[in-house]
């Protein structure tokens, strides 16, 4: 039957004779079927049942799938009608589908708009009677007593709480937002140095296996990390860097803080090297992104212009892709501060204390949450626990301020788009 | 020539700054060209040491927390782990590994489900407008630190439903967490199909819905599946939103969605290394060990399904091809918004 292969071969844009329109009903089959064939992975190809339809008339149109067996029968009889009929029977076969395509996915797409508005709603709801309660002097603070669970419930300001308790934020704050500033200012130079060396000087497979350790970085579960931290990293740390950074450092105000006795092991500088660690991967596989996005002629022509390598670098390549940098670099800053498990083990959590030097003991918000949350429910009162979703609440406005402001700074230059969270 | 033309020719272009600027103050003729162009030497080769440095300084934790988990596990490696049930503190974490296969699978089916179809209304349904807000919100939801999500699902879901310790709250929980991942890689993926596809097969005269079948999922696929792959590495490894929602269990899962606790292996890692018995810290390292095993695996299976996915597809094949004419030299520029999810091929 020639119309078979007419079918497949005309063009998208050719109107069909009356004749041969009843091969146009096989023929949207042919085309996407091999567009799937080409482009899907292996499975989808032998799964596509109309590859052999142009040669056998009967089994393209019965291989249209939304014709089935009386499409083939029409297009044996050339009757266009038929495959009218038989589209339309399979247009009401997917119609329910078809209609509820739509109004599901869009309930799909509203879930994670919902759990942010439950997860809010739920932290302030538990929050809200101690807000008052607690004041601003949570904020600025040093206290953590739970009070006496044993004793007679107190009620001031109509808040129940166990006589004695207090609660000051100011030490897991301050913990939260000093480890993480150690965190960036480690990772912020290593990890662009290590896009640097990757996008230009590395061979490809080089490259390659640098990207797979990012990877690998990135993938290694949080306590697993901070098992390491706690068995290898605080331990090498407190014996041989902390020692040498304290002994080394001129006794000046600012600097002042990184003397004093070098601990053992867990405290803040840990903590500090931990949440590098762990965000390295999110600040240099986005600096790689984007650098390999930068045009190479503007590169190569300051380099023709007898820019060394390095000038070009810091005239054309690098305010190319800064605004991006600082976006990634904030990502993972948000990242840092949310950090708890790592932490929680490498911290020391010492609770009630502002550490006064860097490598003394400290604790976060989210390394209290999850170490108090056990104890928190013995309060009979609920006061604990609801100083609790307090401090959780500040921690997701600091990271949720971190976050959109990353995001919106990056978004102004957007070419790439930031990773989502952990970006790997 | 060339040694006097290089310093003083710069500073006319615009777009150059610092350096060669100071240059062009007028210079003697050889020697201070050749003392600059030398401290210029070094400062470039400073810059590649430095970088070279700091390369080191991402391979070096790599690897250490590579050797010295897996070292560790391996020095009392047991496989007796893998068959039998923790006893306190002791035994095996086959409750474990079922545990958090099981919870994997759960959340997989359930975050994927979402995820994928969220994926798709923002990429092919939501207008602009809409589509931008909740897109944010899943953003912003990644954002969400994962104990404050323990914590609500431990109030919320544990103790307020009266759930008790359960799969159910665990995976809802988790669920949450993975979403904008899922969200992302698929919608990502479906950006990255080409609009031909879309108007072929709608000239073709297909529904709405099967252009979105055929012709717009299907080569999307790898994408999607890279996107899960990434939500399974998630799942698999956080802990903080599991400790108090899905507790632990020294037996096997059981078929109960509710009041019924379940083992995972996180919690293997971050319980057993804070008690002091021998046993107890090898449990823990074997769990770590476990850990980084799969999440390798997970590694290797999406670069499997990435070099696949570039090998079949024609478009990529040929660019693929003409990168490797051009040589190493021509930076792959392939990386688009997709690289943030998907590894990069190379």
């Amino acid at each position: 039957m020639p119309v078979a292969s007419l079918g497949t071969l005309a063009p998208l844009g050719t109107r069909p004779t009356p004749a041969t329109s009843g091969e146009q009903g096989a023929s949207p089959v042919e085309v996407p079927a091999a567009v799937v064939t080409g482009s899907g992975d292996g499975t989808s190809a032998g799964g596509a049942p109309s590859t052999g339809g142009p040669a056998v008339p009967g089994g393209g149109s019965g291989g249209a799938g939304s014709g089935g067996s009386s499409g083939g029968g029409a297009s044996g009889d050339g009757r266009s009608g038929g495959v009218g009929r038989g589209r339309r029977s399979s247009g009401r076969r997917f119609d329910l589908a078809e209609r509820w395509t739509r109004p599901v996915l869009a309930v799909c797409a509203l879930v994670p708009l919902l759990a942010l508005v439950a997860v809010v709603t739920a932290l302030l709801v538990k929050a809200w009677p101690v807000i008052a309660y607690n004041g601003f002097g949570f904020f600025t603070h040093v206290a953590w007593r739970p009070g006496s669970q044993y004793a007679q419930p107190v009620v001031t300001g109509g808040v129940a709480h166990p006589p004695g308790a207090s609660f000051g934020a100011l030490p897991l704050i301050a913990g939260t937002v000093e480890s993480s500033f150690i965190a960036l200012v480690l990772a912020v130079p290593i990890a662009i140095g290590t896009a640097l060396v990757v996008v230009e000087k590395l061979p490809p497979r080089l490259s390659g296996a640098i990207g797979l350790c990012l990877e690998v970085l990135a993938g290694v579960p949080s306590v697993v990390i901070g098992l390491w931290g706690a068995l290898a990293l605080g331990p090498f740390l407190s014996h041989h860097v902390s020692p040498f950074i304290a002994g080394h450092v001129p006794d000046v105000p600012v600097l002042r803080f990184l003397k004093g006795s070098p601990g053992y092991g867990e405290g803040l500088f840990t903590s500090g090297v931990v949440l590098a660690v762990m965000i390295l991967p999110i600040i240099a596989a986005t600096t790689r992104d984007l650098l390999r996005q930068v045009p190479r002629d503007a590169v190569d022509g300051a380099v023709a212009l007898g820019m060394t390598e390095a000038e070009a670098l810091r005239a054309v390549t690098l305010p190319w892709v800064r605004t991006g940098i600082v976006g990634a670099s904030v990502l993972g800053l948000g990242r840092a501060l949310g950090e708890t498990m790592a932490v929680a083990m490498v911290s020391g959590a010492v609770l009630g204390a502002v550490p006064h030097n860097l490598y003394q003991t400290m604790t976060t918000i989210a390394a209290t949450i999850v170490s108090q949350l056990d104890s928190a429910f013995t309060d009979a009162t609920g006061f604990f626990l609801r100083t609790l979703a307090e401090a959780g609440l500040v921690l997701v406005v600091i990271t949720l301020l971190v976050n959109v402001g990353a995001r919106m700074l990056v978004r102004r230059v957007a070419s790439t788009a930031l990773p989502v969270g952990r970006g790997i | 020539m060339t040694e006097d033309g290089q310093g003083p020719a710069v500073p006319k272009h615009g777009a150059v700054v610092g350096v060669a600027e100071r240059r062009s103050r007028p210079v003697g003729p050889d020697t201070v060209a050749l003392r600059s162009r030398a401290r210029r030497r070094r400062a470039d080769a400073t810059v590649w040491v430095l970088s070279s440095a700091a390369l080191l300084l991402v391979v070096v934790p790599v690897v250490w927390i590579l050797v010295s988990v897996v070292g560790k596990a391996l020095a009392h490696w047991d496989w007796r782990v893998l068959t039998t049930t923790t006893v306190g503190s002791q035994g095996g974490l086959s409750n474990a590994i079922v545990g958090s296969a099981v919870i994997v699978a759960v959340v997989l089916l359930v975050g994927g489900t979402i995820g994928v179809g969220a994926g798709v209304y923002l990429a092919e349904y939501g207008g602009p407008r809409r589509s931008s807000l909740l897109r944010g919100a899943s953003e912003v939801l990644s954002g969400v630190p994962s104990i404050v999500l323990g914590y609500v699902g431990y109030t919320a879901l544990v103790v307020a439903f009266h759930w008790g310790f359960s799969l159910a709250a665990a995976a809802i929980v988790l669920t949450i967490l993975v979403l904008p991942y899922i969200v992302k890689a698929t919608e990502i993926a479906l950006a990255q199909v080409p609009t031909s596809y879309r108007e072929g097969a709608t000239a073709l005269g297909f529904s709405s819905g099967r252009v979105l079948r055929t012709a717009v999922l299907r080569p999307a696929i790898p994408g999607i599946a890279t996107g899960l792959i990434v939500a399974v590495a998630i799942a698999l490894g956080e802990t903080a939103p599991l400790l108090y929602t899905a507790g632990w269990s020294d037996s096997m899962p059981t078929a109960h969605l509710l009041h019924a606790p379940i083992g995972y292996l996180p919690y293997a890692v971050w319980t057993f290394y804070q008690e002091p018995s021998a046993a107890a810290h090898a449990l823990s390292h074997d769990a770590a060990f476990l850990l980084i095993l799969l999440i390798v695996a997970l590694i290797v299976l999406s670069r499997v399904v990435v070099a696949r996915s570039q090998r079949y597809a024609p478009g990529r094949a040929q660019r693929h091809r003409r990168r490797r004419r051009a040589g190493p030299a021509a930076a792959p520029s392939t990386s688009g918004p997709g690289a943030s999810v998907a590894p990069r091929p190379r």
